[in-house]
């Protein structure tokens, strides 16, 4: 008995119970279409933290500090520059507030740094000038803009040498960035730059709590992070008052964290199909006891237990795999949607189309089982009397 | 061609053992027209699940085609089944789903025939029943008479030498009856082996052999 006949047969078979095939399949494509949509969007986020992460400059070292009573100042810094490993240091602040430009308003983040901000975050200057230790110094109100900013304020003014006011206080624009591909952590282009000490003084802020270095190369990075961690626990006493993170570190971190999202998310939808899968099991064992005459008339013609045993499973694998199909298709439709929704980038997961589609016809073998098998043992004699 | 020796059948029941047949004996020629006429409970279904390999003897033993059949396994029943048996019910027992011409395809699917053999021979089968203008019909658009001449029809796709009909005309009337009768006599005539089993004493006149069979066991073995 050919493959092409039962799988005939079984479409045979659904059509005539359209209403049941149909519920009996949602459970495969809900939990399919979930597999697939979750297991999508997760890589796409991590895809995107990973590149905006890569994005930051090379060899970076991110500086946390946690103590409330040892405080980070502005002279720290040239004494973190001044560590063996260390390329230049940056202080950061980030606020997010109002920026107006005469009618025009816009929010977003004003970053603090100093002369090394720009390098550090791979920002280039497009027109006019960067941030020099002289603003530092001086604290002079002066800001570099990006070029959603820009468009967000100026529409087609020329920025330069405008003044545009932070919360009330007036900064004069002295530079524009070159664009910048956008990341999952946000407009790269809709940025403030700003010399730390000048945000510093308008917010009264006294302490740096958050620090970027570079090391001089990928190489030197470890010996850099090493430094600067000894420097800080003289400088703090303990190690729980700061946190060092190298890039790499902070990348396999990500990468753990969403991988272990992804594992999670999937196997929620993994749960799901497998109550599809026993939602086809029970409704196999319905089909089996309703056609127990038909298997009767079958094996009183001719077929065997293995035909019956196969006739079934096909009948309970075809409609789990059709079921996985739609599924598929509409978890790609849906998670190209949403990433593109998302701002992220949508990442065709083809292991996990193909492992979704597998297992969900491994579930209608694996369910479809015990209800083929039941109908393959039925007595011919006892089936044919069945009514 | 079938050869019943001291073959007993026993139900068990739970508490009680029901003996539907005690030690029947009965041997068919080639080509030789049977029939077995009874009431109702006489063990003659038994006896002809037994003779059609559907079930298996308790005790005793059964040839068929010179082969002892009552160790075989149910693969090998089925296979037995598929090639020497054709049956024809008394409630035509046709698949609903399939077409007419689907119906007489399936014992020659699971003969493992190939797509143009079994063409070939179904619609020459059917066409030999007279219905070559209602293969693409399911049984529920055919009537009572046309519906067992396809379960006939069914039962000779595959050429077996023996046919086995339960109670054919039961489920008929009259006219339908007779037509189908008729078939049977032809085909009889051409040298198959029928076995036809009925409580109508009339009906088993149309074989050149009858023997009863009351409570299990067979008299008028003549």
């Amino acid at each position: 008995m050919n493959i092409r006949n039962i799988i005939k047969m079984a479409f045979q078979s659904f059509l005539s119970n359209k209403l049941r095939t149909f519920l009996t399949m949602l459970g495969i494509i809900i939990g399919v279409f979930a597999v697939v949509v979750l297991i999508s969007i997760g890589q796409g986020a991590t895809k995107g933290v990973t590149e905006s992460i890569s994005s930051m400059g090379a060899n970076i070292i991110n500086v946390n500090v946690f103590d409330r009573k040892q405080v980070m100042k502005l002279k720290d810094m040239d004494k973190l520059a001044s560590l063996q490993g260390v390329k230049s240091v940056t202080p950061v602040y980030s606020v997010s507030t109002t920026v107006k430009y005469d009618l025009e308003k816009a929010r977003v983040a004003i970053n603090g740094g100093n002369e090394n901000y720009m390098k550090i975050n791979n920002y280039e200057i497009d027109a006019g000038r960067v941030i020099t230790p002289v603003d530092v110094d001086y604290r002079n109100r002066v800001a570099i803009i990006g070029r959603t900013t820009a468009d967000k304020l100026f529409d087609a003014e020329n920025p330069l040498d405008k003044e545009i006011s932070v919360d009330g206080i007036k900064y004069t624009v002295v530079g524009i960035l070159k664009e910048k591909e956008s990341n999952l952590m946000g407009d790269s282009n809709d940025t403030v730059i700003v010399p730390v000490t000048s945000l510093m003084r308008q917010y009264n802020l006294t302490q740096i709590n958050s620090i970027v270095l570079q090391a001089n190369s990928a190489e030197e990075s470890a010996l850099a992070k090493e430094n600067v961690q000894g420097y800080l626990l003289d400088r703090f006493g303990n190690k729980d008052s700061f946190m060092v993170l190298s890039q790499d570190e902070m990348l396999s971190i990500l990468k753990e964290v969403t991988g272990m999202l992804t594992i999670m998310l999937g196997g929620i939808a993994g749960i799901s199909l497998l109550v599809g899968g026993i939602g086809i099991m029970n409704i196999m064992l319905v089909t089996v006891t309703e056609r127990t005459r038909e298997i009767g008339i079958r094996k009183a013609i001719g077929a065997g237990r293995g035909n019956i045993l196969v006739q079934f499973l096909i009948e309970s694998s075809v409609m789990s795999g059709v079921g996985g199909l739609i599924g598929v298709v509409l978890g790609i439709l849906t998670s190209y949607l949403i990433t593109g929704a998302m701002g992220i980038r949508y990442v065709t997961g083809i292991p996990v189309i193909l492992g979704a589609l597998i297992f969900s016809l491994f579930v209608g073998i694996f369910f479809g089982l015990y209800p083929a098998n039941k109908a393959s043992k039925f007595k011919p004699v006892d089936a044919l009397r069945y009514e | 061609m079938i050869d019943l020796k001291n073959v007993t059948k026993t139900y068990d029941m739970g508490a009680v053992e029901v003996k539907a047949l005690r030690g029947v004996t009965l041997h068919v020629d080639e080509g030789e027209f049977l029939s077995i006429i009874g009431p109702s409970g006489s063990g003659k279904s038994t006896l002809m699940n037994i003779i059609g390999c559907l079930d298996l003897p308790t005790s005793g033993e059964y040839y068929l085609d010179g082969k002892e059949i009552s160790t075989y396994d149910e693969k090998q029943l089925a296979k037995i089944r598929n090639q020497k048996i054709g049956f024809v019910f008394q409630k035509f027992n046709l698949l609903p789903k399939l077409s007419a011409l689907e119906n007489v395809e399936l014992p020659l699917i699971y003969r493992g025939m190939s797509y143009k053999d079994r063409m070939r021979k179904s619609i020459e089968t059917l066409e030999r029943v007279g219905l070559g203008d209602r293969m693409s019909h399911k049984p529920t658009e055919l009537s009572g008479g046309q519906q067992q001449r396809v379960a006939i029809a069914r039962a000779l796709a595959g050429n077996p030498p023996v046919l086995l009909a339960d109670e054919p005309t039961g489920n008929l009337d009259s006219k339908s009856g007779q037509d189908v009768l008729a078939l049977i006599q032809e085909l009889s005539r051409e040298g198959k082996t029928i076995v036809l089993i009925t409580h109508n004493a009339e009906i088993s006149k149309e074989a050149k052999r009858t023997v009863a069979i009351i409570d299990g066991q067979l008299v008028d073995n003549g």
